[in-house]
């Protein structure tokens, strides 16, 4: 569940942002849609507890945002958020066990090989746990950062532009991989793309109770300086 | 426990870098290591060999050759001096007690030396096996001399003149081993030790007038800058002669007057090794700073070459580390991970600069022939031994201070907005 009231945020050297309020039932999904460079990174950054707001309030997962000391940010992010980032960003040096396994370190977690090879089959991409990243295809490599980032089993999931630099066919394959997956783990959805067939791809339709919602960004109404 | 693995995995991750550095900072490690293992034996050496004699006395000439001939057994001493003069000074109230010492032949390149149970007493040796001499031609063996000559307690030999390998052979008269010493580790393991009186026997029979034949033998005598025949012909006991004598004193003021007194009212001169063997450092020290510089500055080049490499490691995995962030990693646990990265190049360049520094020490004891006397390779571990790995350490983390700093600032916010 993400919940949003009169957010904005200001860049150092930049004009104000300005986002409408959004109000997301945990398990559904949010499409953050808009141009590059409308805001769409800071609105994740935002969620993420990476930077605060400099007005309104946040709720993520039940946490207000604003109400969490910033020594505990991180633990919290790793606990509640799960991260699909448009440059998958898979160690090339680690194989791909060991790349969750990271994500576990990186967590605070102990290393939990049961917990990854479930993570892996679930994507089914468990044979290739020993494959270095480099020895992945492209679909392969998406299936294995998606992984990662359901390991520890978060109640939102963000992934950045993730049908970027696809064909129509996969695409749709990625994105219905997400939806499908975040449905499984009953995590909330939010998909930020400047990408106008991911809202063809996702089943239901806009706005439907089993569909999703949209929070429209444009470049004119909150012009972003910085970003 | 875990960040160190994962430190572990991305310094072989790029293999070349990382063992070009490893290679940078064991050689400039291995030089500082090389210079402290030298410096630590030589003074050990030095330390263990001088301990309690406060003067030699000997025939004039350099102080520092009757030094190093007598207490180090390195160099030729420079003459003989009477055995009258020696025995005189013994019996000055000042002097506590002197040791005898007649040099003039060796077996297999060690010294014979014809001295008094004094001389091993001194050192505190004891013997492993035998008993000490009690009668002239009777030898006792160090150790080092026992074990690479192969000779045991009732085997007989006969010297060589002169200290070095390769002189006339005293082939009728000969020496009956009748103790070996037990290793010490002073330059007594070295050394074959005899009574006084055999130097005498042998080159006193050598020489007397009826043997013609061995006196033309005798022509050999001033060969490899070696003047030192205990005796050159059969005189009555008052001159006779020896080496030099270690002295100790019986007073520390002794040092006040003594040697002054020997230098000028005697044919004979006093030499006292503390002096001298400063003097010796003092003039290594000149050397050795140079040396020590150098390896300064090829550590600091170690230093750089760890620098850039983590720092360019940061700026490639600058979007591998954010998403570390993202993943919830506190920023400090991103700026740990690179600086284990620095401790294990440390740990790794710590261990091969100490093994290359104990080769180079080993390779220049065997080059110098000085091995078992004043470098022992390989098997010392000074205390100051420690400060390579430690520097090892600091030099690494110190470079990787920069680029840890860069990986604790790393932005999340470029990781999502680079397209």
């Amino acid at each position: 569940m993400i919940q949003s009231t009169g957010l904005q945020y200001r860049y150092p050297l930049g004009p104000q942002l300005q986002f409408p309020d959004v109000d997301v039932a945990q398990g559904a999904v949010l499409l953050l849609h808009g141009p590059s460079g409308c805001g769409k990174s800071t609105w994740l950054a935002l969620a993420a507890g990476l930077i605060r707001p400099e007005f309104g309030t946040l709720t993520v997962a039940d946490q207000p945002l604003q109400e969490l000391r910033p020594a505990a940010v991180d633990a919290w992010r790793a606990r509640t958020i799960g991260f699909l980032p448009q440059k998958l960003h898979l160690s090339a040096s680690l194989t791909v066990s060991q790349n969750l396994a990271m994500a576990q370190w990186a967590a605070g977690q102990k290393q939990d090989l049961s917990r990854i090879r479930e993570a892996l089959m679930a994507l089914d991409v468990a044979a290739l746990a020993d494959r270095k990243p480099g020895q992945l295809s492209g679909g392969q490599a998406q299936r294995v950062a998606l992984a990662r980032a359901v390991l520890l089993q978060p109640r939102v999931i963000l992934a950045d532009e993730p049908t970027a630099s696809l064909d129509d066919e996969t695409a749709a394959a990625a994105v219905q991989l997400l939806v499908q997956t975040a449905k499984r783990q009953h995590a909330t959805l939010v998909i930020a793309t400047h990408d106008a067939r991911v809202a063809h791809c996702i089943p239901g339709g806009p706005s439907g109770e089993a569909g999703f919602g949209v929070l429209r960004l444009s470049r004119l109404a909150a012009p972003v300086g910085a970003a | 426990m875990k960040t160190l693995l994962f430190a572990w995995r991305f310094v072989w991750s790029r293999p070349a870098s990382a063992a070009l550095n490893v290679l940078l900072l064991s050689l400039g490690l291995a030089s500082i290591g090389f210079l402290l293992l030298v410096g630590h034996q030589l003074n050990k050496a030095f330390d263990r060999d001088l301990a309690g004699i406060d003067l030699v006395v000997g025939a004039k000439g350099s102080p520092m050759q009757l030094i190093l001939s007598g207490i180090f057994h390195m160099d030729v001493p420079p003459g003989n001096v009477k055995l009258s003069a020696v025995q005189a000074l013994a019996k000055n109230p000042l002097v506590e007690q002197v040791i005898p010492l007649s040099l003039g032949d060796n077996l297999g390149g060690f010294r014979i030396v014809g001295t008094s149970h004094a001389y091993v007493q001194h050192y505190g040796v004891t013997l492993a096996s035998g008993r000490l001499w009690d009668a002239p031609m009777q030898a006792v063996m160090g150790a080092s001399v026992a074990k690479k000559l192969g000779l045991q307690v009732g085997t007989t030999f006969s010297g060589t003149h002169g200290l070095g390998a390769g002189g006339h052979d005293h082939g009728e008269t000969r020496y009956t081993v009748v103790g070996v010493l037990a290793p010490s580790g002073s330059v007594l393991d070295r050394l074959i030790l005899t009574d006084t009186a055999s130097v005498w026997k042998i080159h006193d029979a050598h020489n007397a007038p009826y043997d013609h034949d061995d006196h033309d033998d005798h022509e050999v005598h001033g060969d490899g800058g070696t003047p030192v025949h205990a005796s050159d012909a059969v005189r009555p006991a008052d001159t006779r002669e020896i080496t030099m004598a270690l002295l100790r004193y019986k007073t520390p003021l002794a040092a006040m007057s003594l040697p002054r007194f020997v230098n000028t009212t005697t044919d004979m001169q006093a030499a006292a090794p503390a002096l001298e063997v400063s003097r010796l450092l003092h003039m290594l020290g000149l050397g050795t700073d140079v040396l020590r510089a150098f390896a300064g500055v090829l550590l600091l080049t170690a230093a750089l070459s760890v620098f850039i490499a983590l720092w360019s490691a940061v700026r490639e995995r600058k979007g591998d580390l954010a998403l570390l962030r993202m993943l919830g990693a506190p920023p400090t646990k991103v700026a740990a991970l690179l600086l284990c990265e620095a401790v294990w190049l440390a740990l790794i360049a710590a261990v091969a600069g100490l093994a290359l520094a104990q080769l180079f020490t080993f390779l220049l004891a065997w080059g110098l022939q000085l091995d078992n006397s004043l470098l022992i390779a390989g098997t010392t571990w000074p205390v100051e031994l420690w400060a390579l790995p430690a520097m090892a350490i600091v030099v690494s983390i110190g470079a990787a201070l920069l680029p840890a700093w860069g990986a604790y600032r790393v932005s999340v916010l470029e990781l999502l907005q680079t397209r």
